[in-house]
């Protein structure tokens, strides 16, 4: 059971054969999406004809790589920009509400902190629906009582940035409110004796400690708002981002140019992730 | 009433109540200028709240507190002149030596290069010279102490607080900081408020101790007074090591007490002169191991001079040795007196006539009345 | 002499300027959508844009069998793919805390995140490459000449399965080689010292410390499969039968959203219902489960 106590060699061995057999099973679908970005044809699917990069370059039709294709390269751009917004609000109130619940004393405190944590109970997809059913009641209301058309509450990516945000702040303030917890409240208090204002020893003292949570938070936060599909799908307006191109192309007959932009997807987010990873790994360590 | 100005710290009437809990109790004392104060007490005798409120991080619920006269209530921590080293110092991670002790003065808005001044002259009489750009972590447990008194020293205060900054520390290294701090104190010449449970810390370093308990100052005087006249059976049986009996008066003398513990061991103690005893009433007696005198091998050896010396001793009892414990200079024996099977502590010399002895030997140990204090029982809370 | 505390009043303006990003969001963005989508829930269509408040949507879902018996057919399947994804976890999160040690045990941790951290739709693309009738587990098989003509796997509830299990699995695995790793060896040893042996060890040791996490790991599945939508549309393609696609339908295709609230509601319900099942039966805490 644990290295200490001897077991015999077909116990050891069958637990080895079953992790490599689910490691394979956890890689195989990632290795497939990376290979047949290569394929030279116009299906992500056996035969194999051959390495090429032109799913990455080629200017020419029918194979149009990545590079070449506007409407890909414009989703990326969009789901940059709501990834962007969305993390900085998230990050910025999940800082904010992580002070309000460690910190402060309240009457009903534990029920707000249930309410902060309804947002993980809900699934994507009704997210997204409720919140557009409110914001299009809400503008039904002005054009038809005042005749105002606010777009901004129609679906677009105003709308898929709030719905993105609504849940993604409750990920991010989980993040900053634990490393806020293990903060020694007397740095803070030394900081005050030493002749700090409140706000002087917060910005020089606690924000620092927070750091790295809160990068660590903006990383998640931009992962998660980048490769989220369900609540976007139901927000989502003309301007489409990233993973809702990509689910378009898929139902229309998948060529391999989403292998490649999956591919790039999966770098970017791993070595994000993985820096992420490694740097607070480190931080904590050397703490 | 004193004048306020001729102490660097003033408390009078201080009181700090929580919900239904008195955790500083009616505490007045005066600091004078420049002198080591402790105050000594076990954990949760309210030595931590009464810090707290002379740092400004508490209020009391009523009473004053006065630095260098001036009244500090309702004056925010950071516009308090006193500075305080934390129990685990609180040194900020982030940030390097330098740093944390130019935090202070940046606070003040001293210019950069005055700040670079003082921080190099309080490393230098920290000893500590050059390791300003070293991170916290790398620093040693005994280089931490003095960066954190560093960093309040550099401010200037009137008063510097510190709440059992040595607790961390392993055994060697906090017998070599006591003697450290002690020695800082006098070279800054700042006033030092102490505190601790560690009655050493408190008895080694101090000028004055004061000794805390249920949110009371118990007595406040220099260490051997606390040692040798203790107030009350509290104080007695907190500071130094001592044979503690519950007894009852069984006669009183012109100069003396007769008393006899439970189980039966009798004793003359002095008569003290501040409290009256009738016969029968309920005390506490205390005798330091220290104090009693031991007569080795009673029938073999020739008992000269030193039995003769002994005979002077009111207290002479018929002991044998039930257990030595042996811990080189605090070497003890446990005896049991013979007709009343009372356990007694005695110090153990480790002189070449006592090296022999050996579990159920005979011995006589004898003591001064005047070395046996006894107090009224305390009724518990 | 001293007045008790110190002024109130920069603190409770403190509060209240912490609060009120906390409350707006949470009133504005989740709890007023959810109230709203409930009150459309409950209003029926008399005529072309009149409403009347009434049942008929909830009454439309129970009398029409394609809707009840989807909505029963996710819940089962969420629950079956929920064990499954504890049984399959399990051994792997004992390996990965109890077997391996060092440099291997960070590695292994790091590679059950991978997949995570890559878009849903990115995983779920990787199967149907692998699955398809011209995907790669079906060209391979008729190469070793085990079949014939080419097979397709996917679109059955199998696939489905798989799908949901796959992008469920890191929910289970992290915390339970977290908790796995905070039960000290010697409990497992004294085990063993006392004369247990390895399946009353396992039963009696390490399942009631896992348990916690167990619980957490199966709420957490339960939830994120129930309301997935991706992985059954994609697998299982128009057989799906997922009721998150029924919602999507009534909203975004047939545009009644009286009856998608409805459906939205009942989900929503559904979701709580087993949470707090699960959080009751297990006697722990909402907030600890989640964080």
């Amino acid at each position: 059971m644990i290295p200490s106590i001897p077991q015999s060699a077909l116990f050891k061995s069958s637990f080895r054969i079953y992790a490599f057999i689910f490691f394979t099973f956890l890689m195989a679908p990632l290795v497939v999406v990376a290979v047949f970005a290569f394929n030279d044809s116009m299906f992500p699917s056996l035969p194999w004809h051959g390495f090429t990069w032109d799913w990455f370059f080629s200017d020419q039709e029918p194979m149009l790589g990545l590079f070449h294709d506007p409407q890909l390269y414009q989703s990326i751009a969009t789901s940059f920009l709501v990834a962007t917004c969305t993390t900085v609000l998230a990050v910025a109130l999940a800082v904010n509400n992580a002070f309000l619940f460690e910190r402060a004393t309240f009457r009903g405190k534990s029920v707000l902190y249930m309410l902060m944590l309804l947002p993980l109970v809900i699934p994507g997809v009704i997210l997204g629906v409720s919140i557009l059913i409110m914001s299009s009641s809400i503008a039904n209301y002005f054009d038809d009582v005042w005749a105002i058309d606010i777009e901004l509450l129609r679906p677009g990516l105003t709308l898929v940035v709030i719905g993105q945000f609504a849940f993604i702040t409750t990920i991010c303030t989980l993040i900053v409110a634990a490393r806020l917890r293990s903060f020694d409240l007397s740095l803070e208090e030394a900081a005050l004796n030493l002749g700090a204002t409140k706000l002087q020893a917060i910005r020089t003292i606690t924000i620092p400690y927070l750091l790295p949570a809160i990068i660590g938070a903006a990383v998640i936060s931009f992962l998660m708002s980048f490769e989220n599909f369900n609540t976007t799908l139901m927000l989502v307006g003309s301007d489409s981002p990233l993973t809702i191109t990509l689910y378009d192309r898929l139902r229309e007959g998948a060529t391999p140019v989403i292998n490649v932009v999956s591919l790039l997807l999966m770098l970017a987010s791993v070595v994000l992730a993985l820096g992420n990873y490694f740097l607070s790994g480190r931080k904590s360590t050397a703490e | 009433m004193l004048n306020h100005t001729d102490f660097d710290l003033q408390c009078t009437d201080l009181v700090r109540q929580f919900d239904d809990f008195t955790a500083v109790d009616q505490v007045s004392f005066a600091i004078p200028k420049g002198s080591f104060f402790s105050i000594l007490g076990p954990s949760g005798c309210g030595k931590t709240t009464l810090l707290r409120m002379l740092a400004g991080f508490d209020d009391p619920t009523s009473g004053d507190i006065f630095i260098k006269g001036k009244s500090m209530i309702g004056v925010a921590p950071n516009k308090r002149p006193v500075n305080m080293v934390f129990q685990h110092l609180a040194l900020f991670p982030n940030m390097n030596v330098s740093e944390n002790i130019a935090y202070g003065l940046h606070r003040q808005g001293i210019n950069k290069v005055e700040i670079k001044h003082k921080v190099e002259q309080v490393l230098a009489r920290v000893n500590l010279s050059g390791s300003g750009e070293k991170k916290i972590a790398q620093l040693s447990g005994g280089q931490k102490q003095r960066i954190a008194i560093a960093r309040c020293l550099v401010l200037n205060p009137d008063v510097l607080l510190l709440d059992e900054p040595l607790g961390a520390l392993d055994l060697k290294l906090r017998e070599h900081m006591k003697v450290e701090l002690k020695k800082l104190q006098q070279e800054f010449e700042t006033t030092f408020v102490y505190i601790t449970h560690d009655q050493s810390e408190a008895l080694v370093m101090s000028d004055q101790v004061a000794v805390m308990n249920h949110g009371q100052f118990q007595q406040v005087g220099d260490p051997q007074q606390l040692y040798f006249q203790p107030d009350n059976a509290f104080v007695a049986g907190f500071v130094g090591d001592s044979n503690k009996w519950s007894a009852k008066v069984m006669d009183i003398l012109s100069d003396s007490l007769q008393v006899k513990t439970v189980s039966g061991l009798v004793l003359q103690v002095q008569k003290p002169e501040t409290k009256t005893f009738i016969i029968g009433s309920e005390v506490e007696v205390f005798i330091r191991p220290e104090a009693i005198h031991i007569s080795p091998m009673l029938e073999s050896k020739v008992e000269s001079t030193q039995l003769q010396t002994n005979q002077l001793h009111t207290n002479q009892l018929h002991t044998k040795v039930n257990n030595i414990l042996f811990d080189g200079a605090n070497s003890q024996l446990l005896v049991e007196e013979q007709t009343s099977s009372e356990e007694i502590k005695v110090k153990l010399p480790q002189t070449a006539e006592f090296m022999h002895l050996k579990k159920g030997d005979k011995l006589q140990i004898s003591f001064p009345m005047q070395q046996v204090n006894v107090f009224p029982k305390i009724q518990d809370k | 002499m001293a007045i008790k505390g110190k002024s109130n009043t920069p603190l409770k303006l403190g509060l209240l300027l912490l609060l009120c990003p906390l409350l707006l969001w949470l009133v504005l963005l989740v709890i007023l959508p959810q109230l709203t989508m409930l009150n459309i829930s409950l209003q029926e269509r008399v005529a072309p844009r009149i409403y009347e408040y009434g049942l008929s949507n909830y009454i439309e879902f129970f009398t029409e069998p394609l809707y009840w018996n989807t909505f029963l057919r996710t819940a089962v399947m969420s629950i079956i793919a929920t064990i499954l994804t504890l049984i399959i976890a399990f051994p792997i999160s004992y390996y990965i805390a109890k077997m391996l040690r060092g440099r291997a045990k960070g590695l292994l941790l790091v590679l059950c995140l991978v997949p995570f951290w890559v878009s849903e739709l990115v995983r779920t693309y990787g199967w149907m490459i692998l699955l398809r009738e011209s995907g790669v587990i079906s060209s391979f098989l008729q190469y070793i000449g085990f079949t014939e003509g080419p097979i397709e796997f996917l679109y059955t509830d199998a696939t489905i399965m798989l799908g949901l299990v796959y992008s469920s699995m890191l929910f289970m695995v992290v915390p339970l080689t977290s908790t796995l790793e905070s039960l000290d060896d010697s409990y497992i040893e004294a085990g063993y010292d006392l004369g247990g042996n390895g399946l009353s060890v396992f039963w009696h040791i390490i399942v009631p410390h896992a348990k916690p996490a167990i619980v957490s790991g199966c709420i957490v599945v339960f939830m994120l499969t129930l309301g997935n939508y991706l992985t059954p549309i994609l697998l299982g393609g128009k057989s799906s039968l997922w009721f998150t696609e029924q919602i999507f339908t009534q909203f975004i295709t047939r545009f009644n959203w009286q009856q998608g609230s409805a459906f939205g509601v009942l989900l929503l319900s559904i979701s709580s219902l087993i949470v707090w099942l699960g959080l009751k039966l297990s006697r722990q805490s909402f907030s600890k489960v989640m964080s």
